[in-house]
């Protein structure tokens, strides 16, 4: 059996690193850790559905996390539901709804063609009983059009769940648009959004949205692993899909992961202050490694569109010619730390559904690789990341027998 | 749809990855053969100098990922002063095991790779017209066949997304 502790010393460490990958999970502050850590064994270790000191202060964590995220968030009359992922809140928001349908002369859902796999799978696995799963394509910079939503809603229409902002390439959804079309056709279908990459990017008015329901997840936003959220406004009904005693959640049962909860209440404060000057300043650091990687290294194609429709944090590019996984890879080595669409990182063997949606060939959806900013990277970091990115594109394509005909015709 | 899985591969893979050896095309070689395609994401191509019924030289060129270039990489060394014969017989597995181990879902790498090797070899014994010796079967082995099925793959999976390749 081969070890990966073994394959990390060959790897080694690199003397400089920069973790662009916080689209997968990342790197929490210590201001969160450390806010945390007292919920293990100094206080509200309890049960926050019991009646003794240790509990009420473990629903404490509760109540004011709730509070904070709904006020971020502009809900008034609805629930947070917590969950311990966003995979859980998509689960919960499209099935739970569909457990709770009582017309069932409701069986479509509508889904963008580039949603996260945890919306995509339990629509399929809604298909199994007796739904229908419409995927509404997007144009080759992610966006849903309008018109053709309008066009698919009918009568039959259950959900219609379109996320925010696309994890891979960041389009930013027109959702106030989106809303509105659905719900002049029919107040009754429910408007579920994915806002896992949203939240703390772009501004989000669930009120003025007129969202029905959100998701949100803690690692995306640098807090931690094990805690989701479902908004899901007063007059949608869902049922729970998990059966267990119940603690202070009408549809999640199970004890709620309280230090993870500070721990994500305090990411959520962070993010919150000075929002505006925070994501201005990713933007520009955005802005400049996608410049550069353009500037820095032939054939390259911006996966998703420039400027303000794209999420603060996202750079997604296809280098041609070379493979995704040997670059995330070669990268690693290299101190920079990213992700790719290549099918070689997949258990399936097929390339990112994201890229392919947005008319990218096959070979391009190979060669793709998803930077993240946060705003804890410093232009030091951008710049060091820029440093790296074209030698080691260079070896890989010295490496690959694609493309060269290309290289030399332009040498000629 | 990507479902991500963590790819726990050899150290030597890496070490290979890093400084893959016998790395470029061959300007005198006798033979060159491909294997895979770039919407597989997937291409080994091989280059070998024969004289004599022996391969007195070996290089490749590959577009892929880490396994797929540490297999053609190591393929290239383990070949080199063997004959035909003796090259045919290096078996997918063999390369795998020489990687120090190749994760399941990365054989197929290795299978390309000796699949391009054994396209490489009975291409020049078609082209050198030479009498087919007895140890080369008529019908394609199982690299070559699945190297074949790799590229007859992709124009599946673009019938699925409905689009032209
Ligand atoms: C858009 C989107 N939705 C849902 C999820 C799932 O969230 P979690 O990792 O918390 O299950 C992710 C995470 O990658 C995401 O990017």
């Amino acid at each position: 059996m081969r070890k990966v502790s073994e394959f990390l010393i060959e790897h080694g460490k690199p003397s400089r690193e920069v973790y662009l990958d916080h689209e997968n999970s990342g790197w929490v502050p210590p201001e969160v850790v450390n806010e945390m850590l007292p919920y293990f064994n100094q206080k509200g270790y309890g049960h926050p559905s019991i009646t003794n000191r240790p509990g009420w202060e473990a629903y404490e964590v509760l109540e004011s996390t709730l509070e904070l995220v709904g006020r971020t968030l502009n809900v008034s009359d609805g629930e947070l539901i917590i969950t311990h992922s966003g995979t859980e809140s998509n689960n919960l928001a499209i099935k739970g709804a569909a457990l709770a349908r009582t017309d069932k002369e409701r069986y479509k859902i509508i889904v963008s063609a580039i949603e996260h796999p945890s919306v995509i799978f339990p629509a399929r696995t809604l298909e199994e009983h007796g739904f229908k799963l419409v995927t509404i394509p997007v144009d080759n910079e992610g966006f849903v059009d309008p018109e053709m939503l309008e066009a698919l809603i009918d009568e039959k229409t259950f959900m219609v769940s379109i996320q925010a902002v696309n994890h891979e390439i960041g389009t930013i959804q027109n959702l106030e648009e989106l809303v509105k079309i659905v719900k002049e056709r029919d107040e009754k279908i429910i408007f579920h959004t994915d806002a896992s990459d949203a939240y703390a990017r772009i501004p989000l008015d669930v009120k003025k949205l007129g969202i029905d329901m959100m998701t949100i997840s803690s690692h995306k936003i640098h807090g931690p692993k094990g805690v989701g959220l479902l908004y899901v406004d007063k007059k949608i009904k869902i049922k729970s899909i998990l059966d267990g005693a119940l603690s202070t959640q009408r549809f999640w049962p199970g004890v709620e992961n309280v230090p993870a909860l500070a721990g994500f209440r305090k990411a959520v404060e962070l993010a919150f202050t000075d929002f505006e000057k925070i994501v201005e300043r990713m933007k520009v650091l955005r802005d400049r490694l996608i410049d550069g990687i353009i500037e820095k290294v032939p054939d390259v194609l911006l996966n998703g569109p420039r400027g303000e429709k794209r999420a603060p944090d996202n750079v997604n590019v296809s280098f041609l010619h070379v493979e995704g996984e040997s670059i995330t890879i070669e990268l690693s080595t290299r101190g920079v730390y990213v992700s790719s669409g290549s099918a070689c990182t997949s258990r399936v063997l097929e390339p990112s559904h994201v890229i392919l949606a947005i008319g990218r060939r096959y070979e391009e959806a190979h060669g793709s690789i998803l930077f993240k900013i946060s705003r804890y990277h410093t232009e030091g970091d951008i710049e060091y990341a820029l440093s790296q990115i074209p030698p080691a594109i260079q070896r890989l394509r010295t490496i690959s027998p694609l493309g060269r005909e290309i290289m030399e015709e332009a040498v000629d | 749809m990507s479902t991500r899985t963590p790819l726990i591969y050899s150290p030597k893979v890496l070490e290979i990855f890093r400084n893959p050896k016998n790395l470029g095309a061959m300007q005198d070689a006798s033979v060159v053969s491909q294997a895979g395609s770039p919407a597989c994401g997937d291409v080994i191509r091989i280059y070998l100098k024969i004289e004599d019924g022996k391969i007195l030289d070996a290089s490749f060129e590959s577009y892929g990922c880490a396994a797929n270039i540490a297999a053609a990489s190591i393929l290239t060394e383990m070949v080199k002063g063997k004959t035909l014969k003796e090259a045919w017989m290096i078996s997918w597995e063999e390369v795998a095991e020489e990687l120090g181990g190749l994760p399941a879902i990365k054989y197929h790498c290795s299978i390309l790779a000796v699949g391009g090797l054994k396209r490489a070899i009975r291409k020049y014994i078609d082209e050198t017209r030479r009498e087919r010796p007895d140890w080369l079967p008529v019908d394609l082995s199982k690299e070559e066949r699945q190297a074949l099925e790799e590229e007859e793959l992709i124009e599946k999976m673009y019938k699925k997304h409905g689009r032209a390749p």
